[in-house]
């Protein structure tokens, strides 16, 4: 580990009873970082961030915040603050005193806690819903209450269970823009997990990919949208044409596919985006089975000899109808080269 | 017969058989009779009046009072935290143990006092009010642990870790944000328990000695000796006190919601 985290896991083992939910997990993030946990459901990235939060002890290993061990520190005193999926807010008290919740408890009272408490409200903008309750606000507002009674706190840490998925698409660009807004303002270090590459791609600076309990990738989004270093990871960002290398050469279901040109010797598979197919020319014949238009894009499901492919082309280009053949091609100098296939 | 008519008929005979002994009571307590009797004859307030002269009326009412409140006290005392354990916990004999604590509904109240008189107060030479007092929590348990389970059970438990993460302790938790989200259903227990304790008999009744008795047993044996119409005045009496407390707590908390 470096010296410069501002928060590590080492070898951290999680479970639940006998069930291994987590299996020696090496990570380490710098202060003021944007992390997202990337990864399907029941990979264990929830349960990381639990074990972060203190609320779930680890059966091995270490978690360390500004170089001080805190794996046993108890919840309530490691400063880090974690926003619930669900939000649960306090249903019996009005926002001012569910913001005001954690710092009555520190003892902060009178007009210190007013100021802090209202500014905290103001920086989500809900300063006029002080005195309702949370059942009287929108998901969207509840969401931001969550926020602010998080960070009042002047957490070091700040974690979010999937923020944007209980939200419509509008609403989540504006709590997208509001979480960048919070961390660059505030300068906390965020960890947020999601199963949604889109949503990570798009707020995190960092992206951990998790799979059965372990870190599949860890990168920069550019790194994990366009090199992804294994099958689930290609698949999990799009890629949706996956072959592995087998005895030097690239493998369909049903038998060896011949490229033009030498395969990459240090990778265990290719992987296409739909969009990285040529379409029209190529050594390759396959038959449309199935054309739709997105408005801007055409998709075509093609059968092929290694099996059905996905190919998009700009909407500009001509329609091809079900049932006509086509040459196309698989240019390896497009394609991500895949470490691992899984 | 026509189906509305039958319909109606069957509504108002099952209507007069559940409020008709009230209105009979009502009616012969305001007898001005010597005797309890229906129809009355005249109309007096005399034995309403009787009811409130009579020392053993204030004396067992006082009892039934001690045990209602304190026994619907003790039970919730013992019942929202097991009720706690049972629904956030995944606990081994959990099944098991629901099904205890709702064995004094089930079994019939004759059996309970009577086991413990016979194996309790005779040969332990047992402090009789002692052992109406832990009956009566035993009996008013089963409906506190049913009623606080109902709204710990609508209680995101989440909430709880919140407030561990904002700071508090896991105790501070439950009395900061557990308890003053069910505390209308903690009262609504309250109020089931102190009904079914008050109106308690058959446990009572093998739980009496010298000077130890609820107010339900104590007009039983009344009436043995005396059979003017004050009994129907403490009934009536009784009666109102129960429907007071029933429509607050309806009024108040909606407490057709837990039972």
């Amino acid at each position: 580990m470096s010296d410069s985290a501002f928060l590590s896991l080492e070898k951290l083992t999680l479970a639940y009873g006998d069930t291994v939910a987590v299996k020696d997990l090496d990570l380490s993030i710098q202060k003021g970082e944007l992390v997202a946990f990337l990864g399907p459901s029941g990979c264990g990235k929830t349960t990381t961030m639990r074990s972060i939060a203190g609320l779930l002890k680890p059966k091995s290993g270490r978690i360390r915040l500004e170089g001080a061990d805190i794996t046993h520190v108890s919840a309530n005193k490691r400063s880090v603050g974690l926003v619930f999926q669900s939000y649960a807010l306090f249903p019996h008290l009005t926002v001012f005193e569910n913001v005001a919740f954690g710092l009555r408890l520190k003892g902060i009272s009178g007009a210190e806690l007013e100021v802090r408490v209202v500014s905290g409200l103001n920086s989500v903008g809900l300063t006029k819903f002080a005195n309702r309750k949370p059942a009287e606000l929108s998901g969207g507002q509840q969401q931001r209450v969550a926020l602010a009674r998080s960070m009042v706190m002047e957490p070091k840490v700040l974690l979010l269970d999937e923020p944007l998925s209980n939200l419509d698409a509008r609403l989540r660009l504006e709590m997208r823009t509001e979480l960048q807004r919070v961390q660059r303002d505030t300068g906390v270090t965020m960890i947020f997990v999601t199963h949604d590459q889109g949503e990570a791609l798009s707020l995190a600076d960092r992206i951990v990919v998790m799979l059965n309990g372990a870190i599949e990738q860890i990168g920069t989004p550019e790194d994990i949208y366009n090199s992804p270093a294994s099958a689930f990871v290609a698949d999990f960002v799009g890629f949706e044409n996956i072959f592995p290398i087998e005895n030097g050469r690239l493998r369909a279901g049903n038998g060896p596919i011949e490229l033009a040109g030498p395969l990459p010797h240090d990778a265990a598979g290719l992987a296409w985006r739909p969009r990285m197919l040529t379409l029209g020319s190529g050594p390759f014949q396959g038959t449309v089975r199935g054309a739709s238009f997105s408005g801007s894009a055409r998709e075509y499901l093609l059968d092929t000899p290694f099996g059905t492919l996905k190919a998009e082309v700009d909407a500009a280009l001509p329609a091809h109808c079900a049932g006509a053949a086509l040459a196309f091609d698989l240019p390896i100098e497009k394609a991500a080269k895949l470490k691992r296939f899984n | 017969m026509n189906p509305r008519l039958f319909s109606a008929t069957v509504l108002f005979l099952v209507a007069a058989f559940l409020i008709g002994p009230f209105i009979i009571i009502v009616a012969a307590s305001l007898s001005a009779g010597e005797t309890l009797a229906f129809p009355p004859q005249g109309f007096s307030l005399k034995w309403v009046a009787k009811v409130f002269e009579v020392e053993s009326f204030r004396e067992s009412f006082a009892m039934s009072m001690l045990l209602a409140v304190g026994g619907t006290a003790a039970a919730l005392t013992l019942g929202i935290p097991a009720s706690y354990a049972l629904s956030r916990y995944h606990l081994p004999f959990g099944e098991a143990v629901r099904t205890v604590v709702a064995l004094p509904i089930i079994v019939p109240g004759i059996i309970v006092g009577l086991a413990l008189l016979r194996y309790l107060v005779v040969p332990f030479n047992f402090n009789i009010t002692l052992a109406l007092f832990l009956a009566h929590t035993a009996l008013v348990l089963p409906y506190s642990v049913r009623v606080v389970s109902a709204s710990l059970n609508n209680l995101r438990s989440d909430i709880e870790e919140a407030a561990v993460l904002l700071g508090s302790s896991r105790a501070g938790a439950f009395f900061r944000v557990v308890m003053p989200n069910i505390r209308s259903g903690i009262l609504a227990a309250f109020i089931l328990g102190f009904v079914t304790s008050f109106n308690q008999v058959p446990v009572s009744l093998f739980l009496s000695g010298p000077g130890v008795r609820t107010l339900p047993i104590d007009m039983l044996s009344y009436m043995e000796i005396t059979y003017d119409p004050s009994v129907a005045a403490l009934s009536a009496l009784l009666a109102f006190m129960s429907i007071g407390i029933v429509f607050l707590a309806e009024r108040f908390l909606g407490f057709s919601r837990y039972v």
